[in-house]
């Protein structure tokens, strides 16, 4: 009976801390599409930093470890270190990474201050605040899955009413500007979302690598996408899974900390992304520019074939060789020619090579586009077309 | 203050120097936050040396930190020339990378390494003198202290040697590459030192304050001057004098040392933001409302001086009048009459104004500009 109710128990609670982590998985992946594109990655770095003393404040005001007191705690006091890189950007000639800097580790150090001032405190219920150092996501409870997934839910409606409006500012803030957009005021918006992105994931991440939950998912899913709306959905699902699939692990593993294990679960997927996504990928890249270098190779040793056949009677065979001797930037040609061959573009006669008919058209076609860029253009245009 | 804590704050004021001089080139180049990354990633190369070598005062955690630091630069640089992430979220995605590794090899074997990720992030200055620097068994004072000096000396000498070249690096970086001098060069021995400083100061402070220190003192200096050296000494100046204070402030309440001195750095910065003589917030706001007056005293004299003996003019230096050719409301009108009676630039006579000498010598030179 006793291992019925332990089954039960544990089932709860994992149920509970894959619900709360798929949550600020989502809610981190679709933010921070926005934040990627905007190049503010690293305002998340220097927000989820700077809600430390927010947290260590609300608990000193209230003596309540309510996750709704820290997290409005938390969130005040990113809210206000996204004010001052703001003003401090705009007003002076301090530059965003310096503004971010400065809000970053001083934020944290009032934090620190805070934080060794609560535990001084004579208080029973002070414990646990620095588990928000590293997240604890075993931690979290029914009533902060509930509060998480309220935010979250508020945070994705209002991306939802204000889908159009934030694409374009994103996009092209100059533009939406000139169409009558509130653009401060929509920028504004934008890092109040990021700022409650960050702190409703505090708990289970904690503020040290929070921002890496709002950078890599959306890294992974730019790689697989060009469309925003594509990207946005891969980010929340990439985010989720992250979320999901660390936390469970982290609760489950004894000694694995949350946040650090939710983390490289998104960074693992980043890298998959960045080596196996089709177009982008490098894997791709790397197929791709070595079927042109080596097809730029045949096309140029097919024009040296076709200049020497026009230097002799009939079919004259050309040994390798001679035609390395052309080419002293080739090592060896042989493959090349064994490749040009294959399309039926050269011969091989006695011991040497020889340009065949259809060979000969298309080398004319290629000498001709080396000759006439306009003609190469047009080529190029008409291949685009058929 | 007792010996010990005078140690202390000496230990905080020679962290404080070594940090805001190579911290000032990270501010100038715009890459402050890779401070930000290679204090956090150090802690892998320590933990990794540690397993080797199992001994938390080696020298070598030192080498292997450093050279981790360099591995975080070559990440980010390899990131962002692949064109897949721009650069800051190649940072984005560098550090927490490394940094989670090595907090999850801390918890996983906590038993055997003796550091601890609070440790890491927040230091424990207060502990600093504990360990000595006693060669022979000639007690010469806290270990720290002599290492740090040891980076600060190499800093400095790195500094005053290369001087020259980092500002034109830094400044025209496409101009030093035409001279001959390889700004990537130069980029990478600056990163070295990053990395080693940041090394040598997190042991004693924590990594966030070592962010505090190198990127606090100089950003608020930027704030203050706009010459380099002036910029290093004002920093320097910055960084010593946050570490009596932030001491001070952290025995007054019983807190984090550590914290105190970024929060002492944190409101040196305000400071500067709010009061800098010419570029605070107050002279900007102040510049532009005088600027603001300025300009509609000038405005009004040119208005009166283009309509002064002409058939018009009785009609033009009425008050109505000015408001709608001007399109002031009335006022603001008053307001800048006033001003401009008071520096004696004109005078009014029942509702209609007159120019002085001086008003109209101010509304030539206003034409002109």
């Amino acid at each position: 009976m006793f291992e019925v109710l332990f089954g039960w128990v544990s089932d709860y609670t994992l149920r509970t801390v894959a619900l709360g982590s798929a949550t600020l998985g989502v809610v981190s992946g679709v933010l921070g599409s926005f934040a990627l594109l905007r190049r503010q990655s690293l305002l998340g770095d220097a927000l989820s930093h700077a809600a430390l003393p927010g947290i260590a404040a609300a608990f000193l005001l209230t003596h309540s470890k309510a996750p709704l007191v820290l997290i409005l705690g938390a969130g005040i006091a990113a809210w206000l270190g996204a004010l001052l890189i703001n003003g401090v950007v705009s007003t002076t000639r301090i530059k965003t990474d310096a503004a971010m800097g400065v809000v970053l580790s001083v934020f944290f150090g009032a934090g620190v201050v805070l934080l060794t001032y609560i535990q001084r405190l004579p208080d029973a219920g002070k414990a646990g605040l620095d588990k928000f150092l590293f997240g604890q996501a075993a931690a979290l409870l029914g009533r902060d899955v509930v509060a998480m997934a309220l935010l979250s839910a508020a945070v994705l409606l209002t991306v939802g009413l204000t889908w159009k409006e934030l694409k374009l500012l994103t996009f092209d803030p100059g533009f939406a500007a000139s169409l009558g957009f509130p653009v401060r005021a929509l920028e504004a918006m934008l890092t109040t979302l990021l700022v409650v992105a960050i702190v409703i994931g505090l708990q289970a991440v904690g503020v040290v690598l929070m921002s890496a939950l709002v950078v890599a998912p959306a890294a992974a899913a730019r790689q697989w996408t060009d469309r925003f709306g594509v990207m946005v959905l891969i980010s929340a699902v990439v985010g989720a899974f992250a979320g999901v699939a660390g936390a469970l692990l982290s609760s489950t593993v004894e000694r694995l900390p949350t946040g650090p294990t939710i983390v490289l679960m998104a960074i693992t997927i980043v890298m998959i992304s960045m080596l196996f996504a089709p177009h982008r990928g490098l894997l791709v890249r790397t197929v791709q520019e070595r079927r042109n270098r080596r097809r730029l190779r045949s096309d140029v040793l097919l024009m040296d074939l076709y200049v020497l056949s026009l230097q002799h009677e009939g079919d004259h065979p050309h040994t390798s060789e001679a035609i390395t001797a052309m080419r002293p930037e080739v090592t060896d040609v042989r493959p090349s020619l064994e490749a040009l061959e294959e399309r039926r573009l050269v011969a091989r006669k006695d011991d040497g090579w020889v340009i065949t008919d259809p060979g000969r058209e298309v080398a004319q076609r290629l000498v001709a586009r080396e000759e006439s860029p306009e003609a190469e253009l047009a080529e190029v245009l008409s291949e685009g077309e058929a | 203050m007792t010996v010990y804590e005078w140690e202390i704050v000496v230990v905080g004021m020679v962290v404080a120097t070594a940090c805001a001089l190579p911290g000032t080139f990270l501010v100038l180049r715009r890459m402050s936050l890779m401070s930000d990354a290679i204090t956090h990633t150090v802690l892998l190369g320590i933990v990794l040396a540690f397993f080797i070598v199992e001994d938390l005062s080696s020298p070598l955690l030192i080498v292997g930190a450093a050279a981790v630091g360099l591995l975080t630069v070559y990440l980010v640089e390899l990131l962002k020339r692949s064109g897949l992430v721009a650069e800051d979220a190649a940072i984005g995605l560098v550090f927490p990378f490394l940094f989670s590794i090595a907090v999850i090899l801390i918890t996983r074997y906590a038993g055997q390494v003796h550091l601890d990720t609070d440790a890491v992030l927040l230091g424990e200055i207060a502990l600093a003198p504990q360990e000595r620097f006693a060669p022979a068994g000639l007690d010469l004072g806290p270990r720290a202290a002599w290492v740090m000096g040891l980076i600060l000396l190499g800093n400095a000498a790195f500094i005053l040697t290369f001087f020259k070249e980092l500002k034109l690096a830094t400044f025209d970086p496409g101009l030093a590459a035409a001279l001959g001098f390889s700004p990537g060069a130069l980029h990478l021995v600056l990163m070295i030192f990053v990395s080693v400083t940041a090394v040598g100061a997190f042991d004693a402070v924590g990594s966030i304050l070592v962010v505090a220190l190198m990127i606090g003192p100089p950003t608020a200096a930027l704030l203050l001057t706009d010459k380099l050296g002036k910029m290093l000494t004002l920093s320097i100046s910055l960084a010593v004098g946050s570490a009596p204070a932030g001491y001070l402030l952290a025995r007054q309440l019983d807190v984090s040392i550590a914290g105190s001195m970024a929060t002492v750095i944190g409101a040196a910065f305000v400071a500067c933001f709010l009061f800098a003589p010419q570029r605070g917030l107050l002279a900007i706001v102040r510049r532009r409302a005088r600027q603001r007056w300025e300009f509609a005293q000038k405005m009004l004299t040119a208005h009166l001086f283009n309509h002064e003996g002409l058939q018009e003019q009785e009609v033009e230096s009425r008050l109505e009048h000015i408001d709608a050719s001007l399109g002031w409301e009335p006022e603001f009108r008053s307001q800048v009459i006033s001003r401009a009676t008071r520096a004696g630039l004109l005078s009014q006579q029942n509702g209609s104004l007159a120019l002085t000498d001086r008003g109209r010598d101010f509304a030539r030179k206003a034409l002109v500009h």
